[in-house]
């Protein structure tokens, strides 16, 4: 027998449940599917969350590590590899159940199984133990996510070559262990195996890690982590790579010539793809542009007026609170709400340490539109805070318009960066201007007063940092 | 060496959009000639060559938006020089800008969409086509490309939503605040703007007054059907009459007996044809209401609900509408008490002929301060006209016919006009909207009336 539903949401991940959930919550009746028991998506299970928790176990270690110079010596710590694993799965388990729970209270129907549209109103669905059930619908939210990029060649077995999944299986710690590609997740796994106790070595074709983030950031990442990591190869390519009797032979290339090394696991992270394929598309009017995303209009709608999509299928950037906003404004917009997807910006952050985030525009965005802007830059070595962590590798950016003094960007580079985004995204959503900042009191001693004090730094008159520039 | 530019096209438009362009470069051009067709946001017309010449070189393509002083092409005076024709035009030339365009778009988007671009290339296409720009599509319309190269708008995420909610553009509204940011207040203030005086934010928010009008069915579940787009004309025509349409209207109608006057009126008619016009009974009825206007000035005010100001005309301005194949325009004989009605038939001719072919100029089209619309032409008995906005009563007149009317003890055949006369009843009490048509009807009647009683 078919099922009928207002809704159905395919994939569970960080834009597909909380669609599901506001959708339930405006009276819709609603269906989620997802091949895995519970909701949570890469996200939850083979992403943000397990790295975060072993980067938190990554940072026990460093700190440790670092209190030496502080007068407080531990001895080397011992690692439970296995105990590391559990925690990181009760963890997961924690999370991914509360989230079913959360499903069953709303009464969403969660189907453990695959999706596959037939039409633009009915849908197949394959179930674990292979039953198959018909289901139609009044609307969709295509939120099937996105997957490792793999390199043609290098095949991924997850044993001795790994993608992110594997790495956060956390089967063995290698001793050798080469990160091909400088992004943020190479970055990521590559400071856990190293706080674990791996000579960790990335290699990256472009001329530095992280790429696409403005080079005041990553070279103060890139410093701390030349002294962490084995070795950083940049300008660098991989010609081959050759399973070995004892592990991974890779061949590599630079402007020096060829040369080779042997690792005991590979992991590979160039990048992620989005799961357009394999879910019926074909049999829709969705279209999806040459990259492999779907095209979707401000209301998160696709070319076919009922199916919608979200998060990564639906375009960059790949981030899991971009989705779980746009699931929120599509299951409003489909229980007849007028409301868009009107974000000012998507802060990003890696979580490496020094972490690094983002939010708004970048120095180099802003002049390549043409926007008069004038930046401020606030070291860490001038912040209470950071010297009473002994952590001043860190620096506050922000970048406003010049005439308006409206506030286009924020960055930070440090401990906890992560958390001091938070404001630069309301500051930008608000369109807050240099003096709503400088004005607001930031508490003492904080972070946080980095952010208050790059604000009066775009009048000349900060605190801590001598004018230099502003008469 | 001689440069068309755009004139100066009337009071507060300052730039146009190219509809057409009649010649291409080694062209020759006479003065007078139309060079391009042009559109405001008030009219469609044709802009004449200043002087005799040949065409070097056309600076502009269809569907450019050009400012008042523009460049929009160089002619070589004199055009004795008769030198070969042109090499055929190339439709080509106004490919690359739209290719252009397109290009442009791609690279702001940064990721390529197949099915996208051409979307857009077709938006393009449909613009240059219809000459138009139709960067004021209400925000609700939304559209599969984004703009990413754009800055958000200064306000905050609860001010956009209230924006979006009462489906202003953001981007529309000035901000108040210090660095222009957006307040919640200013987006309230736009939208109690933009509903109170429609006349003043037609130019910048055009299409947006919509009083809660519920959204149209869908009409293909019933059968076929076609979707056009409006012209400029049919929009504003529809967006003024909405807005006319708050008036509280009320129509009298009367029947004036012209017998006489029509055959007075045939007597006359060789005389206007001489001078170049045409004596029908438009231009009599122009100049007879002209008088009755001197006699009842409410009739020729205006009301400032703002204000509570009733502003009274010393002018005398007499709209009419004329029907063209663009829509319908109401331009008018200025100081039409002031002129004869062989010169106003004249005039009316004139006027006419350049409305129908796009030569009137936006200035002409404004100002009239009461308006004669006249069916008679094509028939029927009463209808009520819409008070042409900001006037305050409008004439219509419908088909004369001979009826009989018992005259001295018999019936006789005698020609009569129907007339209806709507009019703001803010302004305007029942009791002198009949004392004016009968003033009318016995001015029609007996004309000398206007020799003893007019003004």
């Amino acid at each position: 027998m078919a099922i009928i539903t207002q809704l159905v949401v395919i994939g569970a991940g960080p834009g597909g449940y909380p669609a599901a959930f506001r959708a339930a919550d405006l009276g819709l009746d609603v269906t989620l599917i997802d091949h895995e028991k519970n909701p949570g998506g890469v996200c939850l299970y083979r992403g943000c969350i397990p790295s975060k928790a072993l980067l938190h176990v990554a940072n026990i270690i460093n700190e440790s590590e670092h209190a030496k110079e502080l007068g407080i010596t531990y001895t080397k710590p011992k690692v439970d590899i296995k105990r590391v694993a559990e925690w990181k799965n009760e963890v997961v388990t924690k999370l991914t159940g509360g989230a079913g729970f959360l499903a069953k209270q709303r009464k969403v129907n969660y189907i453990q199984g695959n999706g596959v549209l037939i039409d633009s109103n009915n849908l197949k669905v394959t179930k674990e133990d292979g039953s198959e059930e018909n289901l139609t619908f009044d609307n969709c939210v295509i939120a099937t996510g996105s997957r490792p990029t793999e390199i043609p060649g290098i095949k991924v077995d997850n044993k001795k070559i790994l993608n992110s999944k594997g790495a956060l299986d956390l089967e063995s710690i290698p001793k050798e262990l080469l990160v091909i590609g400088g992004g943020y997740i190479g970055l990521e796994m590559g400071s856990v195996y190293s706080a674990l106790g791996s000579a960790v070595t990335v290699v990256e074709m472009m001329d530095s890690i992280l790429s696409t983030v403005d080079k005041d950031f990553s070279k103060i990442l890139h410093k701390k982590l030349t002294k962490e990591f084995k070795e950083i190869l940049l300008n660098t390519k991989v010609l081959e790579v050759k399973n070995t009797k004892n592990g991974i032979k890779v061949q590599f290339e630079n402007n020096d010539g060829k040369f080779d090394h042997e690792y005991d696991k590979v992991l590979v992270s160039v990048g992620r793809k989005p799961n357009s394929e394999n879910i019926g598309l074909e049999n829709t009017k969705v279209v999806i542009n040459k990259r492999g995303f779907i095209e979707i209009d401000q209301q998160r709608r696709t070319n076919d007026t009922n199916i919608f999509a979200i998060g990564d299928v639906a375009g960059d950037p790949m981030l899991a609170h971009k989705a779980t906003h746009e699931g929120r404004v599509v299951a409003e917009v489909i229980a007849g709400e007028d409301v868009a997807y009107d974000a000012a910006t998507v802060p990003a952050v890696i979580f490496t340490d020094p972490e690094i985030a983002w939010c708004g525009l970048t120095e180099q965005e802003a002049k390549d539109k043409n926007i008069d802007i004038k930046v401020t830059k606030f070291p860490w070595g001038a912040s209470g805070r950071a010297i009473t962590l002994d952590r001043t590798d860190g620096l506050t950016k922000l970048v406003f318009e010049t005439e308006t003094e409206r506030i286009l960007g924020v960055g930070l580079v440090g401990p906890g960066a992560g958390e001091l985004i938070s404001e630069g995204v309301l500051a930008v959503e608000m369109a807050a201007r240099a003096s709503d900042i400088s004005l607001s009191i930031h508490p003492h001693p904080t972070l946080t007063e980095t952010f208050m004090e790059a604000a009066e730094m775009f009048f000349g008159n900060s605190t801590h940092v001598i004018r230099s520039r502003r008469k | 060496m001689s440069d068309i530019t755009l004139p100066e096209l009337g009071e507060g438009i300052d730039e146009a959009t190219i509809i057409n362009i009649f010649v291409s470069p080694g062209d020759k051009i006479k003065k007078e000639q139309s060079v391009i067709e042009i559109e405001t946001d008030k009219a469609a017309l044709e802009l004449p060559s200043p002087v005799d010449g040949m065409i070097s070189e056309m600076l502009v393509s269809n569907g450019d938006v050009i400012k008042i002083g523009d460049l929009i092409a160089k002619v070589e005076e004199g055009g004795s020089t008769t030198k070969e024709k042109p090499a055929p035009k190339e439709k080509k030339k106004e490919r690359p800008k739209i290719e252009e365009i397109a290009e442009e778009v791609v690279e702001e988007k940064d990721e390529e969409s197949v099915k996208v671009d051409e979307h857009k290339e077709e938006e393009i296409l449909q613009k240059e086509m219809s000459g138009r720009d139709d960067k004021t599509e209400p925000d609700n319309v939304v559209s599969i490309v984004k703009d990413e190269n754009k800055v958000s708008a200064p306000a905050s995420p609860s001010t956009r939503k209230l924006a979006r909610e009462l489906g202003i553009d953001i981007n529309s509204i000035p901000g108040t605040d210090p660095g222009g940011r957006i307040s919640s207040e200013d987006v309230i203030n736009y939208a109690k703007n933009l509903i109170a005086n429609l006349e003043t934010t037609a130019d910048t928010h055009r299409g947006t007054y919509q009083p809660n009008i519920p959204a149209l069915p869908d009409f293909s579940k019933w059968g076929e059907i076609e979707k056009i787009k409006m012209g400029t004309v049919r929009r504003l025509t529809a967006e003024n009459l909405t807005m006319a349409w708050t008036i509280p209207h009320v129509t009298n109608h009367d029947r004036a007996d012209i017998t006489e006057l029509d055959q007075l009126r045939k007597m006359n008619k060789q005389k206007a044809k001489d001078a170049g016009g045409n004596l029908t009974i438009t231009p009599i009825l122009i100049k007879i209401v002209s008088s009755a206007l001197k006699v009842f000035p409410e009739f020729n005010a205006s009301i400032d609900m703002e204000s509570n100001e009733i502003i009274y005309k010393k002018f005398v301005n007499i709209g009419f509408a004329v029907d063209t194949e663009r829509g319908l325009y109401v331009p008018n004989i200025q100081n039409a008490d002031k002129k004869n009605i062989i010169d106003i038939a004249v005039e009316l001719s004139d006027i006419s002929e350049r409305t129908r072919n796009k030569k009137i100029t936006p200035d002409e089209l404004k100002g009239s301060t009461f308006t004669v619309s006249n069916l008679g032409g094509i028939g029927g008995t009463y209808f009520s006209p819409i008070i042409y906005y900001p006037d305050v009563a409008i004439l219509g007149v419908s088909k004369s016919s001979f009826e009989p009317v018992y005259i001295d003890g018999k019936f006789e055949p005698r020609l009569m006009m129907p007339l209806s006369l709507s009019y703001d009843h803010r302004i305007i009490d029942g009791a002198a909207a009949a004392r004016f048509l009968t003033w009318l009807v016995k001015a029609l009647e007996e004309p000398f009336q206007i020799l003893f009683e007019g003004k």
